[in-house]
């Protein structure tokens, strides 16, 4: 079950934790807000629902520093797209990747699926666990610094197993760079985000293996 | 209707005829097949959600739910195989993983779909040994209770919030297993419509709150009748056991009501056995005493003896029967007395054609309307169903609606054009007169609240001029309609219970004109303003504010204690029928009127309800037309008044407070709390 489930099934999840008082978008969300607004017929402006709630994330994120959608904010979505609040509330709980309660600085969402369980997810779980410091799914350190989460595939299987730190991934991880990444992440650097084992997008590990006599090919 | 292109599909063998774009469920049902189902209801959009409906088509690899499946020329549909019931028990299976066997301690059971079709397609043990998925209780206001953890997430709460009741304040939050049915902020649901919730719900997941624990469907007496609380003419089935009322539900009437119900008739029934008057009182040294009938007969003899019939007067109440209106017209007229009034708001009706104080369009013919404009009226609150019809037409056709009087949430959008008569005067000049000149069957929706004032008359002359203006009073339509606020309104006026000649109105009597008055359910008037030295009769029910200023006390019954005829605001004549007896000494109110004249030497001419309903008829034909409405003519008659000499102080309400609009309001416990949980934001500073 993913967090955001588990969330809503916590009698308490709406008294849970401390909303915002007031939220009003900023200089930058509201040039994105403008771009994706025009992306819709004035009559069907609802259908941008989703992409104003991850604006609305994302600027938590730059303000707070943490990543996650107020009621007041959707209360304000509601507002600019002409749809009920609770409307807007449906479509934040129903996708976990709006985070309906505040969340530390990173986002770690381990990827637990087949493939990337076959490959070691059970390490990088560890890993985050040990580095980060925290209890398990759905936990926040007490630094503030992580959230960890579960999450169901996130189609990268090739390079498995994955952890997605906020919108990016890093493939190819075990339990020592997992470490290495946090600890990187808490030093306040962003390692640069795919394989962690310079693989070539999704290309064999090592290296190409085939097609290496093509004219004008490596 | 006939442009509609017919197909052919064939149902279990059978061919039947469907219109392009009906659903194989109502091509089913048109067969006579019958489809269960949990999500689906003709009344709502089509949600899909509970696969219950399963059937199979010829040709499709697998099951289709038939309540949004669209039917082809040539479809075959098979709604009984194996396959069908082996498809349908799976789901059932699954719907059953998740709810609780509470069936013992819950409301819904005896009439729950679940139950029901569990019968049909549920196995007799289950396969699910994981824990089951418990939901926390909501809190939807003093009428609904909530008991999610039953819910199987059909959304017909939401859908019926969202679509007909027209606040969107349900949703379904969360995902998958974890998908509950809530409320934006615990607060109670802000609608007048909101039992119907209770009755669309297929289980127990939204049961009566008031109901609770209260009964079982099998043990109840059911008695089909009208729902008068407002001049809607609600169909009502009431639910009783013994002398007790339990509960009221809507009956499907097409034209009228659909199947939805007003919470006030729907909830506000504990007031029958709350504050009743259950033996007659005689007023003796300043002090009411009880007595009994021969007693506060004679009481009466006594003073009337001697009166002229001009110091006489009588008043009837908006929730009063025909039957008992035109007994107390006869009666008067034998002493004499032309002192009639049946409005007690003082509005400005002119009864010389029935067509000037009728919801002329009729509430089927709203579905017809291609423009309103609202005066003086707040349709949301004086008819809850009324309003939900015009929201529907709004939704399916756009139908521009305007509004002059008090800004209101009318549940759909509307253009404010001002708050008083000067609004009224200049509609034709703004942009809105362009809309109704366009229109093919305009409405004007006329409030009673707009006429109940010094310049009332001025404001029918203007509206009747209007719907004449725009060519809207002719053979084929009526666009003007009157809005009544309660279920004997109409009846009263039907059979002319009006000064006479020479008769004093209600002002004139309240004011000293008359020496004894004699009031039939007048509860909505200020007893203050009766003048010290009146000999007050009052006849009713409960023991409300005219009661207190009552000489003489005559217990009388209810509209679900007698049976009654009722005329609707759209001039439909129904028949109420008695659920139970009134209490204690209370007698039904025509049977009251009769003895009482006996005593006062002027028996009236009938002793049984056949001859009193043949009276009915007499004096109006309109009464031998039980549920029909009256059809549109053209009528170039102008109501009594002239135009011109419109004030311009802001429309007022007839309804403020919907929850204590009547006495049933104002005696019920319920709908005090109600109006309690609906109050704005004081009410939630004191908690």
């Amino acid at each position: 079950m993913t967090e955001a489930a588990v969330d809503h099934l916590d009698p308490n999840w709406r008294n849970s934790h401390a909303e915002p008082e007031s939220f009003e978008f900023d200089a930058e969300s509201e040039a994105q807000i403008a771009k994706i607004l025009a992306r819709y017929p004035e009559a069907k402006k609802a259908s941008a629902v989703i992409p104003l709630l991850y604006v609305v994330q994302k600027q938590m994120g730059r303000q707070t520093g943490s990543a996650w959608v107020p009621r007041i904010a959707m209360d304000k979505v509601g507002e600019r797209l002409g749809m009920a609040p609770i409307r807007v509330l449906e479509v934040a709980t129903f996708y976990f990747m709006f985070n309906t309660k505040p969340i530390g600085r990173f986002h770690l969402q381990v990827c637990g699926t087949t493939p990337c369980m076959l490959r070691g997810s059970d390490d990088v779980l560890r890993a985050c666990k040990d580095a980060g410091h925290l209890k398990g799914y759905g936990d926040t350190s007490e630094d503030g610094l992580f959230t960890l989460s579960e999450v169901e595939c996130l189609g990268a299987c090739v390079n498995a197993p994955i952890l997605q730190v906020d919108d990016d991934y890093y493939e190819d991880l075990d339990y020592d760079r997992t470490v290495q990444l946090i600890e990187a992440l808490k030093r306040g650097e962003r390692p640069k985000p795919g394989s962690t084992i310079g693989r070539q997008t999704s290309a064999p590990e090592g290296g190409p293996l085939t097609l290496l006599d093509v004219p004008g090919g490596e | 209707m006939s442009d509609v292109k017919l197909i052919k599909v064939t149902v279990d063998g059978k061919e039947v005829e469907v219109p392009l774009g009906a659903t194989a469920l109502q091509a089913a049902e048109l067969a006579g097949a019958e489809i269960p189902r949990f999500c689906y209801h003709e009344r709502l959009s089509i949600a899909g959600n509970c696969r219950m409906c399963l059937v199979e088509v010829e040709k499709a690899p697998k099951p289709v739910a038939s309540c949004a499946f669209p039917v082809m020329d040539g479809m075959k549909i098979i709604t009984d195989s194996p396959g069908v019931r082996n498809a349908r028990r799976g789901v059932m299976e699954f719907l059953l993983i998740n709810h609780p066997l509470d069936c013992p301690i819950c409301d819904q059971g005896g009439e729950c779909d679940l139950q029901d079709q569990a019968v049909a397609y549920g196995q007799d043990m289950s396969r699910y040994h994981e824990h089951k998925r418990s939901v926390t209780d909501k809190y939807f206001g003093p009428l609904i209770k909530p008991i999610m953890t039953r819910c199987i997430q059909c959304t017909r709460c939401v859908r019926f919030a969202t679509e007909v009741a027209g606040v969107p304040e349900l949703g379904a939050v969360g995902r998958g297993e974890a998908l509950q049915i809530t409320t934006y902020v615990e607060k109670a649901l802000s609608t007048e419509l909101s039992g119907n919730l209770i009755d669309i719900c297929p289980v127990g997941a939204l049961t009566s709150r008031p109901y609770a624990f209260v009964s079982r469907p099998w043990e109840l007496a059911k008695t089909d009748s009208i729902d008068v609380l407002d001049a809607t003419g609600t169909n009502i089935r009431v639910d009783s056991r013994g002398p007790d009322i339990l509960r009221v539900l809507p009956r499907v009437h097409e034209d009228v009501n659909e199947e939805w119900m007003a919470d006030r008739g729907r909830f506000s029934i504990d007031a029958v056995k709350k504050r009743r008057l259950d033996r007659p009182w005689v007023r003796q040294d300043g002090k009411l005493r009880p007595a009994t009938w021969p007693e506060a007969f004679q009481a009466i003899a006594t003073k009337l003896k001697g009166l002229p019939g001009d110091r006489i007067g009588a008043v009837v109440g908006g929730l009063s029967d025909a039957e008992s209106i035109v007994a107390l017209k006869d009666l008067m007229a034998a002493l004499g007395s032309q002192n009639l009034d049946c409005r007690e708001d003082g509005a400005a009706l002119d009864a010389s054609n029935r067509a000037f104080y009728l919801f002329n369009s009729s509430i089927a013919g709203i579905e017809q309307a291609d423009a309103l404009l609202v005066i003086g009226s707040n349709p949301r609150v004086e008819a809850p169903v009324i309003n939900a019809r015009i929201r529907k037409q709004v939704l399916n056709t756009h139908m521009p609606v305007a509004v002059i009087g008090a800004e209101v949430n009318l549940t759909y959008p509307v253009t404010h054009l001002g708050n008083g008569p000067d609004a009224l005067r200049g509609v034709m000049d703004g942009a809105f007169g362009d809309v109704l000149r366009n229109a093919k069957r305009p409405m004007i929706l006329l409030g009673r609240g707009a006429l109940a004032r010094p310049d009332g008359a001025a404001v029918l002359a203007a509206a009747w001029a209007l719907a004449q203006s725009l060519n809207a009073v002719t053979a084929e339509w009526n666009g003007f309609n009157l809005l009544h606020t309660q279920g004997g309104q109409v009846a009263a006026l039907d059979l002319g219970f009006l000064p006479g000649q020479e008769g004093k109105d209600l002002g004139a009597m309240l004011g000293g004109g008359v020496d004894a008055l004699w009031l039939l359910g007048a509860d909505e008037l200020d007893p203050s303003l009766i003048a010290p030295g009146t000999f007050v009769i009052y006849q009713g029910h409960h023991g409300d504010r005219a009661a207190g200023r009552a000489d003489v006390i005559l217990p009388g019954s209810t509209y679900l204690e007698k049976d009654g005829t009722y005329a609707s605001t759209e001039g439909r004549v129904q028949r109420g029928r008695r659920a139970v007896f009134a209490p204690g000494e209370a007698r039904e109110d025509w049977r009251i009127l009769r003895a009482a004249s006996e005593l006062l030497g002027h028996a009236l001419p009938y002793d049984d309800l056949a001859a009193v309903r043949a009276r009915l008829v007499a004096v109006n034909p309109s009464f031998a037309r039980v549920d029909e409405v009256p059809a549109p003519a053209a009528i170039s008659a102008k109501p009594a008044g002239d135009a011109a000499p419109l004030g311009s102080a802001p429309f007022t309400l007839a309804i403020t407070n919907y929850w204590q609009a009547d006495v049933f309001g104002r005696a019920s416990e319920v709908m005090a709390e109600c109006a309690r949980a609906q109050a704005p934001t004081p009410a939630m500073a004191a908690e």
